[in-house]
């Protein structure tokens, strides 16, 4: 079974918020120095979606990732999770690209690869959150899409797999090859462990420009961009923490109580 | 351009127009009055044309139904195509749809297949003095706010999250026209089979619909200790929640999981407890009316965003907490 999956850069959601800075002119998030990015929790979670089916029935794992040179370290990570290969996809023409112009190189890049039985993706980065490259990139493969997955089996060239609802799940059976989105309640990534991460450190991570995907200009065209952020900013929280005491922590949870219970 | 008006995607459920629907119709009302222009309600499903006059009394000018039973429970193939070909039809200027179980899904699908320009999961929709619609979407798990719009992709697509925007007035003397959907879908376009619902009963309040929601961080300790929180949260009658390190650990589900990576809630009161509040979990709470912070670390991130706190072990703070509840309420 050939597995696809497209993993991204992000910004540690688990940074203290006095570290997180905008820049609101230039609509940008400051990246925080001596923080380094990590892969996209979803993301994760979808790596290990593919190495899961991997373990059960064998075949190949390729990573891709939209991003900066630097993104290499989370195709590594991926690889040093059990993926096979993987490529970053950088050129100028990919910065500051909408949802349909991440889907449209997405798309490239997996037709240069050729082979697929299912392509994954999170259900949304972990930083901009648009949630929507996957079900585009689906669009534009031509393949069907199933979101927001929280287990995925693959038997008889179908794929059957878990959708999170609000109120429990589906299930729901697809054809390979298909895209799924997975969601955090897939459960916890496999660590990297032992040999899988000497090849990690030893794999030099392919880069993949425009024209080696065949990405036409056009497409890359930010005046056609489908979607456009006019702006950014952090929304103002006046809160002033009222700190509650009393002669001990006991009293001072009673003082609490008394409060909370005349404002509920 | 020719793209003209809003198109409310409506959601059914349990035969009633879904609350989020209500909102919808209310939000797009007031866009499509800014512009001059028409609203319209899209409802699928077998028995959607009995609700036709109730999306009319609840604003929409028209409402195209179509009552077909393939669409009687969410099929994401044959709601896209549905909604897909009535949008090549009508060629609406905006559509908007929940950002529910359907929306979620639906709307990206939609998008990537008329082309238009969506913003999911916003909090705030408008028009510009140019009569574009303007997005305002949490990103960075609502640390930062991002405005957008579409110049030129038709149609501006948004899902509005649910409980943002106060329900749409009913006036049952309210004129408008309902039309039935002449289109068929195409059973061989539907290639994604659903083979079964289950429902997970979740014991006491579902997380979501929470007025209360007590949340234990990596300060808790070990899955037992989860058990003070989960005494509390009855007494309340909320529900408990956890931060991703939590989750990690074991200690809480994955489901509970609160945070710009887990669920996003806005109970009455949230009562953080032994959580130093990363930017991904307070995120998932911000919209809580009352924030109450329990920790015994004053310097953390938590009593940032907190009304209320006390600096203290929970381990000493929660049973005299629940016992006074208990006397209290």
């Amino acid at each position: 079974m050939n597995i696809i999956v497209c993993v991204k850069q992000v910004l540690d959601p688990e940074i203290p918020p006095a570290k997180f800075k905008i820049d609101p002119a230039a609509k940008k998030v400051i990246p925080p120095p001596g923080v380094p990015p990590v892969i996209s929790v979803f993301d994760e979670r979808a790596v290990e979606a593919a190495c899961r089916l991997k373990d059960k029935q064998g075949g190949k794992i390729t990573v891709i990732s939209l991003g900066p040179a630097q993104a290499s370290e989370v195709v590594k990570h991926a690889i040093s999770m059990g993926a096979d290969e993987g490529f970053i996809l950088q050129d100028e023409a990919f910065e500051d690209l909408d949802s349909f112009g991440i889907a449209y190189v997405l798309g490239r890049a997996i037709q240069k690869i050729g082979q697929y039985d299912l392509v994954l993706c999170g259900r949304q980065s972990a930083d901009w959150g648009n949630g929507q490259v996957g079900s585009i990139l689906a669009e534009i493969l031509g393949i069907p899409v199933v979101t927001l997955a929280c287990d995925i089996e693959a038997a008889d060239k179908k794929l059957k797999v878990k959708r999170i609802v609000k109120d429990g799940y589906e299930v729901l059976e697809a054809p390979m090859p298909s895209l799924v989105t997975v969601s955090t309640e897939l459960g916890l990534p496999r660590l990297p462990a032992g040999m899988r991460i000497m090849i990690a450190a030893r794999t030099q991570v392919p880069v993949w420009k425009a024209a080696d995907i065949g990405a036409q200009a056009a497409e890359l065209d930010k005046a056609k961009a489908h979607t456009e952020v006019t702006g950014l900013s952090v929304p103002s929280r006046k809160t002033e923490c009222e700190m509650i005491s009393g002669d001990s922590p006991g009293q001072a949870a009673e003082n609490l109580a008394a409060k909370l219970a005349k404002l509920m | 351009m020719d793209n003209k008006g809003v198109l409310v995607c409506g959601e059914i459920v349990e035969g009633k127009l879904a609350p989020i629907t209500i909102e919808l119709l209310g939000v797009g009302r007031k866009l499509a009055d800014g512009l001059g222009e028409e609203l319209s309600a899209l409802l699928m499903g077998g028995k959607a044309g009995g609700l036709g006059q109730e999306a009319i009394a609840y604003g929409a000018d028209k409402v195209y139904v179509a009552e077909d039973s393939l669409l009687d429970s969410y099929n994401s193939d044959a709601y896209t195509q549905m909604a897909a070909d009535l949008c090549r039809k009508e060629l609406p200027s905006i559509v908007l749809l929940g950002h529910t179980d359907i929306g979620t899904d639906l709307a990206p699908r939609l998008n990537g297949r008329l082309g238009g320009g969506l913003a999911m999961d916003c909090l705030g929709l408008s028009v510009d003095a140019a009569k574009l619609l303007v997005s305002t979407r949490p990103v960075f798990g609502g640390n930062a706010h991002a405005t957008m719009v579409s110049k030129t992709a038709r149609p501006q697509m948004a899902t509005l999250r649910p409980k943002t925007v106060p329900p749409a007035k009913r006036d049952d003397a309210r004129k408008g026209e309902v039309i039935p959907v002449e289109g068929k879908l195409d059973p061989s376009a539907l290639k994604v089979k659903v083979v079964e619902r289950i429902k997970e009963e979740v014991e006491g309040v579902k997380l979501e619909d929470a007025e209360v929601v007590v949340s234990g961080g990596r300060g808790m300790g070990s899955a037992q200790n989860f058990e003070v929180l989960k005494e509390l949260a009855s007494v309340l009658g909320g529900a408990v929640g956890a931060t991703r390190p939590a989750c990690d650990e074991g200690w809480a589900p994955m489901t509970l999981q609160i945070g710009q990576t887990g669920k996003v809630v806005s109970p009455k009161l949230y009562i953080a407890v032994a959580l130093s509040g990363a930017i991904q979990h307070i995120g998932g709470c911000l919209g809580s009316k009352y924030i109450v912070a329990i920790n015994n670390d004053k310097e953390a991130n938590i009593f940032n965003v907190a009304h209320f706190g006390i600096v203290a072990d929970y381990k000493e703070v929660l049973p005299a907490l629940t016992a006074k509840f208990k006397e209290l309420l």
